[in-house]
């Protein structure tokens, strides 16, 4: 409130929300859902790497990062679920959708990318499926049976077909993981109403986060599990994964603060309502959170651990805080643009604030068994697909 | 003579209560039987020409609401008629009433405790400097002629009537909240009961029987105006057609509401 007579009209702010904007209706739900497409969308991206643009060094990951991306799209849509009042009438989304709403869109190309890659992962694995299903019993056979699509033929002609149909995919994979996230940030960068969310810049950001968050995730994942398994560590792909994230994560952590920045040089009216979210009720989960520790300590970090020659146990070990910290700090991002973004009444003369139940049905207890079902789906994919090449019975018959 | 009162008093106790017995059955069947469909035609028409329409849309009608800030006394009636109708739950608004505050530093205060439900009875305490000015300012759905509610609805649950009207097929809605975020003027909630989204409907019901909106009937000043402009006689089309300050909200976002406001202020959000 300045005291200035005159000056003080637009920008006197009396805290008055709108009586509806007290609910924040998009709660913990909503920030799992972009946070788990990211995931997926960047794990592919990972697998791609190696599948489209052939970087070696990347081939040891290259087919776990796709059995991790559907673990993980496989539970995409149980936040969603959970958090609609209706969940029995969700297929209506695809039956009978309005061509004019940006969420209509998410069944399809959901769906459409959960088809590439499922098709992408068997065949790829294919000839590793054939050679399994001659060693297996009972009802394994059979689940073999079905994955291999009935054809047992790993002949040269067909496994060269089979390459085609692959290289293919990934290549139309790789637009489809960028549309379905940079969909999912249009969904709210397409909300006029909000002017957090209302900027074109959401779906790039969103993108550049989930590549970031994939990626994080299959260093962080890749390094538990062999060690876990006792089984060695290939350096090489763990500091070819590290500069990709250090990359991505340059260019996602830019333009997260581009985007703040814009709002605040431009200082439009909007900028007195953002201003004061992203400094009232946003501070201690976007400043001090996402800013301070988990960007700027991962951002010099992973720049380290990209141009310092460390040794192997340091890139292992700190490789793998650095990416832990790194899906901390997309987590939070989610958090402050999907809950703060409706803290900002449309009033734009306060805002409310929210504090998510420990129980409740879109609780922090939903929120967490929501986030471990993928990985103990992982698990029990780790039983049917071999995640590494060395325990792949037809490993040097072909390139995976 | 104690004694004779006193038997005049006991037969009249035995008299009342016959009577007050008999009333209350009688009261309680009116209660219990059901008094069958409301005879609409009984009830003058308020809108001219409602009664004449049978087909699924009206036809030949263009309605407007109209708010005057200038009239409104902020007694919350609008308020309480809308909960009465529409059973609306608690924390959950349909319609409510914002009481602006501008001290002589031209610091603007709003305010909406309960939605304006209660009424304003006390003036506010809190303020530093003496006050300049003071209104109250009702909102309700603007029913847009460019609804973002509709163009983000994923199953067309809510959508636009050929007359106008943004309603909710609450049959059809799932309850993804999509609606509530894109709506710029927060009119839309989402039921705690139904579990679909809800909001102002400007009593269409009520409309095609040839009603006025349960807020407009109960307005003590006529702050709340509803009619048809293609009715050149009707009171919102002499408003809208003859010099007034009007305008409506947050015009820079083009969804062009049919909610207009006579007297609106630069500070009204």
């Amino acid at each position: 409130m300045s005291p200035e007579h005159g000056a003080a009209v637009t920008t006197a702010l009396t805290n008055y929300v709108f009586p509806n904007d007290l609910h924040v209706h998009w709660s913990l739900m909503i920030v799992l859902y972009p946070y788990i497409t990211g995931i997926v969308a960047g794990a592919f991206i990972v697998s791609s790497l190696y599948h489209v643009f052939h970087i070696q060094s990347l081939k040891p990951v290259s087919r776990y990062a796709l059995v991790f991306a559907l673990a993980f799209l496989a539970f995409a849509t149980a936040p969603l679920l959970n958090h609609l009042g209706h969940p029995e009438r969700a297929m209506n989304m695809m039956l009978t959708p309005s061509p004019t709403s940006a969420m209509a869109g998410f069944g399809y190309i959901y769906s459409a990318y959960a088809i590439v890659l499922i098709l992408e992962i068997l065949f790829i694995y294919r000839p590793t499926l054939v050679a399994l299903k001659q060693q297996a019993r009972g009802g394994m056979k059979l689940l073999y049976t079905i994955l291999t699509m009935g054809s047992d033929n790993v002949s040269k002609e067909a496994l060269e077909i089979d390459h085609k149909i692959t290289a293919f995919l990934a290549g139309i994979g790789i637009p489809m993981a960028c549309t379905l996230h940079g969909y999912v940030g249009f969904i709210f960068g397409g909300v006029k109403a909000n002017p957090m969310w209302a900027t074109p810049l959401m779906p790039v950001i969103f993108l550049l986060s989930a590549s970031v968050s994939g990626i994080a995730g299959i260093i962080l994942s890749y390094v538990i599990i062999r060690e876990k398994q006792g089984k060695p560590l290939d350096m090489n792909c763990i500091r070819t994964l590290i500069k990709f994230l250090w990359g991505c994560f340059i260019l996602d952590f830019v333009f997260e603060m581009l985007e703040l920045f814009s709002h605040a040089y431009m200082a439009t009216h909007h900028w007195e309502a953002l201003r004061d979210l992203y400094w009232g009720p946003l501070f201690w989960t976007f400043w001090v959170a996402q800013v301070g520790i988990f960007s700027v300590i991962p951002f010099i970090a992973l720049g380290i651990l990209s141009l310092v020659k460390l040794s192997d146990k340091t890139v292992k070990i700190w490789g793998s805080v650095i990416s832990a910290m790194i899906l901390i700090q997309v987590l939070l991002m989610r958090w402050n643009v999907v809950i703060g973004g409706q803290l900002m009444s449309k009033s734009e003369r306060g805002h409310a604030v929210f504090h998510p139940g420990f129980f409740t049905k879109e609780g922090i207890v939903p929120s967490i068994i929501i986030m471990i079902l993928p990985i103990v789906f992982l698990y029990l994919l780790s039983k049917v697909f071999p995640f590494w090449l060395e325990d792949d019975p037809t490993v040097g018959r072909q390139s995976a | 003579m104690m004694k004779a009162i006193e038997q005049e008093i006991s037969q009249d106790r035995r008299r009342f209560i016959k009577k007050v017995l008999g009333g209350s059955i009688a009261g309680s069947l009116l209660l219990v039987i059901p008094a069958g469909a409301m005879d609409f035609d009984k009830i003058p028409e308020q809108i001219p020409g409602m009664r004449k329409q049978d087909g699924p849309f009206i036809e030949g009608k263009k309605f407007a609401f109209i708010v005057d800030i200038t009239r409104c006394i902020g007694c919350g009636s609008c308020c309480v008629a809308d909960k009465n109708e529409y059973n609306v739950p608690d924390g959950n608004y349909r319609t409510w009433v914002e009481r602006y505050i501008i001290d002589d530093h031209d610091n603007v205060f709003v305010d909406s405790p309960n939605g304006g439900l209660d009424g304003y009875q006390e003036p506010r305490q809190d303020l530093p400097y003496p006050v300049r000015d003071t209104f109250f300012v009702p909102k309700l759905c603007n029913m847009c002629e460019h609804p973002s509610c509709v163009q983000v609805c994923p199953v067309g649950a809510t959508f636009q009537t050929r007359d106008g009207f943004v309603l909710i097929d609450y049959e059809r809605c799932v309850g993804c909240g999509y609606c509530v975020q894109a709506c710029p003027y927060s009119v839309r909630f989402i039921h705690p009961e139904t579990r679909t989204a809800d909001k102002c409907t400007w009593c269409y019901h009520r409309v095609r029987k040839g009603l006025l909106p349960a807020c407009v009937n109960v307005c003590p000043v006529q702050a709340r105006k509803f009619g048809d402009l293609n009715d050149h006689e009707s009171e919102v089309y002499k408003i809208l057609h003859q010099p007034h300050v009007i305008s409506v909200l947050k015009p820079d976002m083009g969804n062009k509401p049919s909610l207009h406001y006579v007297g609106l202020r630069r500070e009204v959000v």
